[in-house]
């Protein structure tokens, strides 16, 4: 009595699909709302980062413990995988799935070398006393920091999975929805890193 | 090797005092009882097919309704003890609770009214009446209906486990305040329980929110444009326009103060830096907002149940919806009222004074929107009509309560005191508590295919009212008497203890009104032959949901009905349109049902209950667990089945042939 | 006749919530409602004149609602039935003006008064104020008395007719102080100070409770202010002088070692500076000297180390 949906099928180069349920329309809706629910999480830990940033307790500053220069090597690796994050997705909806492929992975693999440069920050400052128990300020600092890695850790999860069904199923249209999707997700975290750049390193720093 | 395995759950963890060993005993055979029952009439196979893993919001509705009425006794039997026990407990008595279990119990009433019995009843309601009303078949993300619902029920799980599992719960106030709420002054897991119980409930609530949100903007029928939707449906997209605004603030505000407990941060802790007034202004940034999100369907339920029984057009439209955005944006703006007491300043308190007063404008304009659709009405006057009554009488009265407290010199001779207690009652019940009775009783009969028994609802609806009076006035008075709220114990010369006896007297009267709702659903079951809804509108109705059969098929709407004004039903009806105008059937997309939900709801309860417990690998195991079922999930194409053209003529022609 | 029953019941409410107003004017044993301080008196006509603005709205509620609800009822085929009346603007613009003018009084009334009585606002009455520290424990008040040298437990006296600051902070988790007869609660919270002016009218004893709940003994932690006259206020700090108790170091930490149902006790002396190193271990590491095992700045370490 109950026959199968229709399956995906390969988008023909340049084709966008127009589902019949429209549910492209939907999903991507429906993602760009749970992005404002996740800035409004961050919204709240900026705020609580802003009201703790001088609750050192005799401890050092962000001025003693955080190199600029590190903090921008960071903010231009992500940076310029949001950039070829871009470009994997034009090339993902011309339909050339090699590129797509090596595209994505060049940004998987400068979200990763964002995340090790940023772990590798962390343990030095545990190792240095200066972790996340010692006070108000690091604490905060840790959680703000650490969310939005957390977040790009997920990223990476999902951008490998995505990577694995492009080489087994090609771009149908809904492989490119979700990359769609993806790069929404990519870029929201991008900039995220802007305003932790700006907001923790710049001004406590400078 | 032990405390890996187990982290900080030992055998002392197992129920030992009167309580968690009843609470234990009670949870057994109710789910023993239910077992049976099941398998004597081999209904396993029926619950699991028609009901847990169905995506259909009508199911999930009332799936919502029934676990937020268990919850709803759980909590009933909370505020009988609290009653109990301040009316008992003055002077050389001191009751039949100790100081500390008194107040794992007010904390837990307060939590599970809020977010397991109202929420629950909301959500409950808005999944199955605005697809309807808008004239959609489903939700905009069937999936994450279902993981939402199922999110709800763990939370639910959890903040009941403590019974079984742990034997405390927080003792801190129903939004445990730091730093009360830390390791230092609560070192047991309550709070733990707590956190996880509304963390993972609260995530249900912000994918439902997501989804209602999408469905409203994405999925109403042609024609529907946002100026003729029903005011329920404005009311719901407001009501989680807020959730999708401020829940994230909680799980935040949640997640840092477990963080504080579990790993040794230092967000609100009373040294190294901790700022526990940053705590109070982040739960309150989720808190006041919070309580709106309840009231708004509220209102939304008001507006069509007098439109619908004075019989005429709700009146003033585009005012209501005014005041009803008006509102959704104040309520964002006035969380500091809760706290004028800590020292703000004068111009900071003087500011969120008046943004809070500023809210009685537009909520004043819609009670005088809803009486000028009574003027010149013919008003009818059923159970939910009485409910909208008698929240006037109630509400009102709370209002000016909440406009005097909003007036910070008096709030600091009011705050925490019963006078408060007595005033957010008020809105509680009064406003979203009659509301969702309101809702109950309107949409019982599309629900079910009968209607309720009228008289002993207005039976129930007497003795609420009644009792209400009865227990809530003499809080107002005990608050400018100086009492100050959750004593477990106060002196017989401050001469409260009649007032309590009198409260006490009041809440009888409650549970009397309650039972008769239980007789009520009972009776009806039992006489609903004669009062079948034979031709889906029982009420003469003014909107989309009456079009359909009672209860709907499972589809909602055969064809999508055409919209042209607000009532569309009501104008369908004038025109003397028929349902179908052509019986041009096409063929219709449903979603399938899927048993994910409640994997990763069950993987997710997992997690919470390892962290209370401080096990880190099962955390990790549940955490895996919900993320591959995520994942398995969003690889599968395949989640929707169609119902051939011919096969919803088949359905239609049968129906129309029986009724 | 049910219905007529229903609107008798709802009117009977109605005047019985009149009448309860009385009940409430009168009664002494209700004391945010028969103020004997300054501040409370003040803050008592301020409850007065936003419940009569309010009235101003909800009484045409209520009118309208039982007359409605009376008029327009479905079996009454006097009053005239308008399905299609749904709008007139002018009524419109008249309850969104109504209530927009009674709160705009209520907040200009609201503006003046939180700055009037905004509790860290000292009180000018001619005589030279007194300074009371209020330390909220678990489950205790600690009072100290920097001028005097004096502390006390659970029970405070002061002269009336003269403005007291209390300067507040808790070594325990957030409290509320609240004397209801004299005037509005306050906050105390570790790690900060807060301030609060009240003064009394004549002598007399007053019931003091925490307005905020800080644990399983909050509901114990109740103490008595009393008023006198300035003579007798000066006897009773000789009598404190002379009791046996010294409030030093040593003494302060078993002090704040949880309790309940403290008696009231007095100190002849009081560690110098004591209010303010309760507000300091908490900002900053306590240093060798002042800590001494201080308490819960000394857990605070170990607290933070344990994990």
């Amino acid at each position: 009595m109950y026959c199968r949906p229709p399956k995906s099928r390969k988008l023909k180069p340049g084709e966008i699909q127009m589902d019949k349920h429209d549910n492209n329309d939907k999903t991507i809706f429906g993602f760009w709302v749970y992005l404002m629910t996740d800035l409004v999480m961050f919204a709240a830990l900026f705020a609580t980062f802003a009201v703790l940033r001088n609750n050192t307790f005799g401890g050092p500053q962000a001025g003693e413990l955080f190199s600029l220069p590190f903090a921008l090597s960071e903010t231009l690796i992500l940076l310029t995988s949001s950039f070829t994050c871009g470009l994997g997705i034009l090339s993902a909806r011309s339909g050339d799935k090699n590129k797509t492929i090596l595209l994505f992975a060049s940004t998987f693999v400068l979200g990763t070398a964002f995340l090790a440069m940023e772990l590798s920050e962390f343990s030095h400052l545990i190792s240095e006393g200066n972790g996340f128990q010692r006070s108000a300020f690091l604490s905060s600092f840790f959680t703000l920091v650490g969310t939005h890695g957390l977040h790009i850790a997920a990223g990476l999860v999902w951008m490998g999975i995505l990577i694995v069904r492009i080489l087994k199923r090609g771009l149908t249209d809904s492989v490119l929805r979700k990359l769609t999707l993806l790069s929404l997700f990519w870029h929201f975290l991008d900039i995220v890193w802007i305003f932790i750049f700006s907001i923790v390193y710049l001004i406590g720093v400078i | 090797m032990m405390a890996f395995i187990f982290g900080k759950l030992t055998f002392a963890a197992l129920p030992h005092q009167w309580y968690t060993l009843g609470a234990t005993f009670s949870i057994a055979v109710g789910g023993l009882g239910i077992a049976v029952i099941l398998t004597y009439f081999k209904r396993w196979k029926w619950l699991w097919k028609e009901w847990l893993t169905s995506t259909d919001p009508k199911k999930i509705g009332v799936m919502y309704i029934v676990v937020s009425s268990v919850m709803f006794f759980r909590g009933g039997i909370d505020a009988g003890m609290i009653w109990l026990q301040q009316a008992l407990s003055a002077g050389g008595s001191h009751g039949f609770l100790t100081g500390s279990h008194f107040q794992q119990i007010f904390t837990a009433h307060g939590d599970i009214m809020v977010f397991f019995v109202t929420m629950g009843l909301l959500f409950g309601l808005i999944n199955y009446v605005v697809p309807l009303q808008i004239g959609a078949r489903d939700l905009a993300f069937p999936f994450l209906n279902t993981l939402g619902f199922w999110l709800y029920v763990a939370g639910a799980a959890l903040i009941n486990l403590f019974f079984v599992l742990g034997g405390d719960f927080a003792a801190t106030g129903w939004l445990a305040q730091a730093p009360l709420s830390e390791l230092q002054y609560s070192p047991g897991v309550g709070v733990d329980y707590w956190i996880w119980s509304l963390q993972v409930s609260g995530l249900g609530t912000l994918l439902g929110g997501i989804n209602f949100l999408v469905t409203i903007l994405k999925m109403r029928a042609p024609g529907m444009t946002l100026m003729k939707m029903p005011l329920f449906v404005w009311t719901s997209l407001c009501s989680m326009v807020l959730v999708i605004s401020v829940f994230p603030i909680l799980t935040v505000t949640m997640g840092l103060l477990f963080l504080d407990r579990f790993a040794g941060f230092h967000f609100f802790t009373t040294g190294f830096g901790g700022n526990a007034m940053l705590y109070t202004n982040l739960i309150w940034m989720w808190g006041h907002p919070e309580v709106y999100i309840l009231i708004l369907p509220a209102f939304g339920v008001y507006s069509e149940v007098v439109a619908t029984f004075s019989q005429k057009r709700l009146a003033g439209y585009v005012s209501m919806v005014c005041a009803t955005i008006a509102i959704t944006l104040l309520a964002l703006l006035v969380w500091l009222h809760h706290f004028f007491t800590m020292g703000a300043g004068a111009d900071v308190n003087a500011f969120f004074g008046m943004m809070t007063m500023v809210i009685a404008i537009p909520t004043g304009a819609q009670v005088f929107n809803w009486l000028s659709t009574m003027y010149k009405g013919r008003i009818r006057f059923f159970t939910p009509m009485r409910w909208f009554l008698g929240f006037i009488s109630t509400f009102t009265l709370g209002g000016m309560a909440g406009v005097m407290m909003a007036v910070p010199p008096i709030d600091f001779q009011v705050h925490n005191s019963l006078f408060l207690v007595a005033h957010f009652h008020t809105m509680v019940i009064g406003g979203a508590l009659f509301g969702i009775f309101a809702g109950l009783t309107y949409w019982f009969p599309k629900v079910m295919g009968f209607r309720l028994n009228e008289r002993l609802g207005r039976y129930a609806f007497w003795c609420w009212i009644v009792g209400f009076f009865t227990s809530f006035v003499p809080l107002y008075i005990l608050g400018f008497m100086g009492a100050t709220r959750r004593l477990d114990h106060y002196d017989v010369s401050t001469g409260w203890q009649p007032l309590f006896m009198v409260s006490a007297a009041g809440l009888v009267i409650i549970a009397c009104g309650v039972s008769l709702q239980i007789v009520q659903v009972v009776v009806s079951i039992k006489q609903r032959k004669q009062n079948l809804d034979t031709t889906g509108d029982p009420w003469n109705g003014r909107t989309l949901e009456w079009s359909t059969v009672s209860p709907p098929p499972f589809y909602n709407f055969a064809i999508i009905p055409k919209v042209a004004s607000r009532d569309a039903f009501w104008e369908m009806k004038q025109n003397k349109k028929s349902k179908q105008e052509k019986m041009q059937y096409e063929d219709i997309y449903m979603p399938k049902n899927t048993a994910m939900g409640i994997y990763v709801a069950g993987f997710v309860f997992l997690v919470g209950f390892a962290l209370v417990w401080h096990i880190i690998w099962l955390a990790v195991a549940g955490l895996l667990g919900a993320t591959i079922c995520v994942i398995i999930r969003t690889f599968d194409e395949e989640t929707e089945y169609v119902l051939p053209a011919a096969e919803v003529a088949k359905i239609e022609a049968g129906r129309n042939t029986n009724g | 006749m049910i219905k007529v029953s229903k609107f008798i019941v709802l009117f009977l409410i109605f005047v019985d919530i009149i009448l309860l107003g009385y009940i409430l004017i009168g009664n002494s044993n209700i004391s945010v409602l028969n103020p004997q301080g300054l501040i409370a008196l003040k803050e008592r006509n301020l409850i007065i004149i936003a419940t009569l603005l309010s009235l101003a709205a909800v009484v045409p509620v209520f009118i309208l609602t039982f007359l409605f609800a009376w008029k327009y009822r479905e079996n009454n085929s006097k009053a005239k039935y308008d399905p299609d009346w749904d709008h007139d603007t002018k009524l419109e613009l008249t309850w969104w003006a109504a209530p927009f003018v009674i709160i705009l009084i209520l907040a200009v009334i609201t503006w003046k008064s939180t700055h009037e009585l905004d509790p860290s606002k000292s009180i000018n009455a001619g005589t030279k104020p007194i300074t009371i520290q209020v330390v909220a424990l678990q489950w205790k008040w600690l009072f100290i008395y920097p001028e005097q040298n004096i502390a006390t437990v659970n029970f405070i006296q002061f002269p009336d007719r003269t403005p007291i600051n209390f300067e507040l902070t808790a070594d325990a988790p957030m409290n509320s102080f609240w004397i209801p007869q004299l005037g509005g609660q306050m906050y105390a919270m570790a790690g900060m100070g807060t301030h609060l002016h009240l003064m009394a009218d004549a002598p007399g004893e007053f019931a003091g409770s925490a307005a905020e709940i800080s644990g399983r003994g909050f509901s114990g932690m109740k103490f008595v202010a009393r008023t006198s006259s300035q003579a007798d206020f000066d006897a009773w700090v000789q009598s404190v002088k002379e009791s046996q108790n010294k409030l030093d170091l040593p003494e302060y930490n078993k002090l704040a070692a949880p309790s309940e149902n403290n008696p009231v006790v007095f100190y002849a002396s009081a560690e110098e500076g004591l209010y303010n190193k309760i507000i300091m271990k908490f900002i900053a590491p306590a240093s060798p000297d002042a800590s001494q095992g201080g308490p819960s700045g000394g857990n605070m370490h170990m607290q933070g180390t344990e994990h």
